[in-house]
């Protein structure tokens, strides 16, 4: 069997999407630690020096282009899946089981996958295409991310957006986290009580993080 | 034990073949005994529908006694019915109340075409059967039975496993039409004994390959077929077949 056969078949496309998906959770790990020192207090100083390596280094400019692949891998296959899986009962229920046999949000991946699209596409609008176009090569020199952020932060929708991205994410990760482990084929019930109880506790602490980045920038909460 | 009968409304899904675009008939049916099995009270009705000239509603059944995986009904949305653990023929009409409406539909999947009213075409699972979810043996004496020592927990989980009657309430109730839980208990049943080690590379790649073939849709770990199977087989059994399945495939040549 090729490659290709194997990661074309229903079963492989699941692991590619359990892959890119921790994947994905391991840079949520890196974005959400290097981003949480806004609140060292210190006027972004420490922020600012984080943000200038991960800027202006070789080694995650090497692995952002890992970090784009994954990302768009992820974001293209779930959507063909999602058509493809509807498109498989062309009619449908008069009546619907709906939450007795699952979670809504475990049936909702695709969904909640476009909602945290469309607000991916905001957020890189507000800092990865300004940051990325002004080092030094392109349009001019390296950009405060800093002042950036308590800029973007300071208009009410973008809080709101932003807060409504995370908790997409919540949501999606609800699901995706342990969901993943599944398809890798864990199906020891030590570990999957583990890895359920590991999904529940990321999936709540990293988006609440997060949204408390903007939220702590509107409230003034941040010197 | 007191007797009580209900009287009842039924919308059932009516199709004459096929081709037909079908729509729900409603039919009112008297004097309902709670005794009585789902089944038992379509025979009623066909009876009365016989009598009046009119097209008995068609569905599949055989053994009525939960365990030959013909009988397929989603009844108010899901498969087999409001009970746990159930088929449509172990359903009895105690189940509901005097004056319930009861919505009834065939199993609704692409790989599941209605043939008429209520029974579905479910030889995509019997192709998924032949292409690997056997053992091959060769002929001569009969080996004896015990003659391969077996751990126990092994062969009570291959037993669970075995415990599938391929009804299909899995792809009935799953979102994506996904076939994983029918076809990861017969994978997992014949990969947790030596007898279906031989083949176990083969038997994965060549089950999920006639099941993409089918038409079914991929799995999503929503776990709606788990919570529907009459049989209750564990979504587990779906995390060892996509082991099964990328072992096999990462190894092949």
């Amino acid at each position: 069997m090729k490659w290709s056969q194997l990661f074309t078949s229903s079963v492989g496309k699941k692991w590619v999407m359990a892959l890119t998906g921790i994947f994905l959770i391991l840079f949520l790990i890196v974005h959400v630690a290097l981003n949480a020192t806004i609140w060292a207090n210190d006027g972004g100083k420490m922020f600012e020096a984080g943000a200038h390596f991960m800027g202006s280094n070789i080694v995650p400019r090497i692995l952002e282009i890992g970090l784009i692949a994954g990302f768009l891998i992820h974001i293209i296959q779930g959507i063909m899946l999602e058509l493809q899986n509807r498109s498989k009962r062309k009619r449908g229920y008069a009546a619907n089981l709906g939450n007795r046999g699952s979670k809504w949000y475990s049936r909702s991946m695709g969904l909640l996958g476009t909602l945290i699209l469309i607000f991916l596409i905001i957020h890189m609008a507000h800092f990865w295409v300004p940051n990325r176009s002004n080092q030094g090569w392109l349009l001019g020199p390296e950009i405060s991310l800093y002042d950036e952020m308590r800029e973007v932060f300071q208009q009410e929708w973008v809080v709101i957006v932003y807060v409504l991205g995370c908790f997409s994410l919540a949501w999606h990760l609800m699901h995706g986290f342990q969901s993943a482990f599944r398809t890798l084929g864990v199906s020891n019930k030590k570990y999957l009580t583990l890895l359920n109880s590991l999904g529940i506790g990321f999936s709540i602490i990293v988006p609440l993080v997060f949204a408390l980045m903007p939220v702590s920038f509107y409230f003034g909460w941040i010197n | 034990m007191e007797h009580t009968s209900m009287n009842l409304t039924l919308k059932v899904w009516r199709q004459r073949n096929s081709q037909d675009t079908g729509s729900f008939e409603t039919y009112e049916v008297k004097e309902v005994s709670e005794e009585m099995s789902f089944l038992e009270m379509f025979d009623v009705l066909n009876e009365r529908l016989i009598r009046e000239g009119k097209d008995p509603i068609a569905f599949d059944h055989d053994c009525r006694e939960g365990i030959c995986g013909m009988c397929s009904m989603v009844i108010d949305g899901k498969p087999h019915g409001p009970w746990k653990a159930n088929t449509v023929c172990q359903l009895h009409m105690r189940a509901f109340k005097d004056g319930d409406t009861i919505v009834v539909e065939p199993w609704r999947a692409n790989a599941f075409p209605v043939i008429k009213d209520l029974m579905v075409d479910r030889s995509s699972f019997d192709r998924i059967i032949q292409a690997g979810g056997y053992i091959s043996v060769n002929t001569g004496n009969a080996v004896d039975a015990n003659a391969i020592p077996i751990e126990k927990d092994k062969a009570d989980a291959a037993f669970a496993a075995a415990a599938c009657i391929g009804c299909g309430a899995c792809v009935a109730a799953c979102k994506n039409s996904s076939a994983m839980l029918f076809l990861s208990a017969k994978v997992s049943h014949l990969a947790l004994l030596p007898q279906g080690s031989p083949e176990r590379k083969s038997r994965a790649l060549n089950m999920v390959a006639q099941m993409d073939k089918e038409g079914f849709g991929s799995c999503t770990n929503t776990g709606a077929c788990e919570a529907v199977c009459p049989k209750e087989i564990s979504i587990e059994n779906i995390a060892r077949l996509n082991r099964e399945y990328m072992m096999a495939g990462a190894a092949s040549e």
